[in-house]
């Protein structure tokens, strides 16, 4: 029987992180999916910080997680937020619209 | 310490902090009771508050107290940056008042966010803990993310919010994996413990350098720094010009301050490790900011890049890895501070028809229709390109020689020979302002007192800097010494 260690932990947390990192660039339709794709990053970060702080017998990788899952609730109010601003003076939120600065 | 941590409970050097946060939060229900009588006083309440702290930072003694279970560390270096940021922002809020009434944004929201970030970057300088730099950090960027977007019927500072937030969100999310493995593989967050740790562990294992990897370009991203610095034009362009000043003046002096203490405290037996990256990110950033700029032909962008130039001098500086480093940096980013808030009251000035404009063409002919605003920009824009006797000249000065004294000679003479490049594009500025023929004028008079004497300050410093730098430069030695304790 496979057991599951830490390993396996970090691999999940690693290769969520780097789909959320990748969808940011490689997303080419909706700003929503950015938002999701950036929150994805920041609930990988926090399998890691759970994983080390279990495998360390130490709470402050748990407290570390419950402050970013606060931060990333404010930071996707904020997200929404300005993305409304956006929409209200584009009437879109196609990531091609965010274009008219360049250069 | 106490068996329970939270029990030692000392807030005084807290103390400017929470002073400041508890009126940024009253400045809100005064606001949001009050309404538009509100609005005429909360820009003076709001700079008298900001006084305030600045008395209590330099009221509170610097004995390297640690609070709040050790997150939090009041020491020189800290405190002489607190006044810095202070100051920046004064600057910016004397330049933002009347800027905001002629665009009709001025609402009393604005400077809550303002000493909101303000808040968020004094914690940022004296955090000693990942745990509070990382929140000291959000609440620096949340605020700011706001602010870029402040123009809510302006596209283009959606479009600004727009872009800063994805790419700041980024950037904290690459910070907090750097953290977790960092804390993962030494198992704390405590910069003191990580020192100790780091110490013990050689070599320190590949995790710890993977994750200050991903810390340091989460920080780049803060800081612009290339090839990090993709937002900054966009940014700087949309944003309200009052945004603009704040963001080229005050985050990247605290982001770059933030980072000092990180690879001075907890990796400095990292030195080998993260002066590759750090001469890696100055050498690009000074070839994005002389480069970059040439092109431009809005001025707010222009100064983006010369910020990203600027930064890329500031990490030379860094990259000593030494006291007089450290010191060179403090004294080249008030130099730039100070520049940078007079030659926004010279953009903010540009105005034709009642309406804000950003061309650098549109400043042609102002030698002749506003010679003393001419003038002043001139002066600025020479020292920005580091001519002597202006004190931009003196900030680059000490940190190339703090480049020489650390045997960086290649980097120091890349240094030289960017900053040869960027003159190209200041002295055009000049150029255009004293040679070239208006088409349309500038509208005269547009300045407030407040603006007018930002100014003049500006000028001031950077004309008589050379008359007495020590007074300058023995405030960031004391600085940079509480960096480095019994080294």
């Amino acid at each position: 029987m496979m057991i599951i260690g830490i390993n396996h932990y970090l691999t999940l947390a690693a290769l969520l992180f780097t789909i959320g990192m990748f969808g940011i660039f490689l997303n080419r339709k909706n700003m929503i999916v950015i938002l999701m794709c950036i929150e994805l990053m920041l609930l990988a970060v926090n399998i890691n910080f759970v994983t080390f702080s279990v495998y360390l017998g130490d709470l402050a990788g748990q407290v570390f997680s419950m402050f970013v899952l606060t931060v990333a609730a404010a930071e996707a109010a904020i997200g929404l937020a300005i993305l409304v601003v956006f929409f209200r003076n584009k009437n879109s939120i196609a990531v091609e619209d965010i274009a008219a600065m360049k250069g | 310490m106490s068996e329970f941590g939270f029990l030692d409970f000392n807030l005084v050097p807290l103390l400017p902090e929470v002073f400041l946060a508890l009126s940024a939060m009253g400045f809100l229900l005064i606001g949001v009771s009050f309404g538009d009588e509100a609005r005429r006083v909360i820009p003076w309440y709001a700079l008298l508050a900001l006084l305030m702290t600045g008395v209590l930072v330099s009221q509170v003694s610097f004995d390297d107290a640690i609070v709040l279970g050790g997150m939090f560390k009041a020491d020189a270096y800290s405190g002489f940056v607190k006044l810095l940021i202070i100051g920046g922002v004064m600057a910016t809020l004397g330049l933002s008042m009347r800027y905001l009434e002629q665009e009709h944004i001025d609402q009393m929201e604005f400077y809550v966010l303002v000493l909101l970030a303000s808040v968020g970057m004094m914690f940022m300088v004296s955090a000693v803990n990942l745990l509070s730099l990382y929140m000291a950090l959000e609440l620096q960027s949340l605020s700011l993310y706001v602010l870029a977007a402040f123009n809510r019927q302006s596209p283009r500072a959606a479009e600004a919010g727009v872009k800063y937030f994805a790419l700041g969100g980024l950037a904290s999310g690459m910070m907090l994996f750097g953290i977790s493995l960092i804390y993962g593989f030494t198992g704390s967050l405590d910069f003191g413990t990580l020192t100790a740790s780091m110490m013990v562990m050689q070599p320190v294992p590949f995790a710890v350098i993977f994750g200050l990897v991903f810390l340091l370009a989460g920080l780049a991203f803060k800081l612009s720094a290339a090839p990090f610095h993709m937002w900054t034009p966009d940014v700087y362009e949309g944003a309200p010009t009052a945004v603009t000043a704040l963001f080229a003046m005050v985050p990247k002096l605290a982001a770059l301050a933030l980072l000092m203490r990180i690879l001075f405290e907890p990796f400095a037996y990292l030195v080998p490790q993260w002066e590759q990256i750090i001469i890696f990110l100055a050498v690009m950033s000074m070839i994005v900011g002389a480069f970059g700029a040439i092109a431009q032909s809005n001025i707010k962008r222009l100064i983006a890049y010369s910020s990203i130039g600027h930064i890329g001098y500031a990490l030379i500086g860094v990259a000593a890895a030494s006291e007089g480093g450290i010191n060179a940096v403090l004294l080249h980013m008030l130099i730039y501070m100070a520049m940078t808030a007079g030659t926004f009251a010279v953009i903010m000035a540009m105005r034709r028809g009642g309406r804000s404009v950003e061309r650098i063409d549109d400043l042609a002919g102002l030698s002749r229709s506003q010679p003393i605003l001419a003038y002043a920009l001139g002066i600025l824009m020479f020292s920005m390109a580091g001519v002597p006797p202006f004190a931009g000249f003196f900030g680059k000065l000490m940190i190339f020689q703090a480049a020489i004294g650390a045997e960086l000679y290649a980097l120091a003479i890349f240094g030289v020979v960017a900053s040869v490049v960027a003159a190209y594009y200041y002295l055009r500025i000049v150029k255009v302002m004293f040679f070239d023929e208006a088409v349309l004028m500038l509208d005269l008079n547009v300045l407030s007192g407040p603006q007018r004497f930002i100014l003049a300050c500006s000028v001031a410093f950077v004309l008589f800097f050379i008359l007495s730098p020590s007074a300058f430069i023995d405030s960031t030695q004391l600085a940079a010494a509480a960096l480095f304790p019994g080294r």
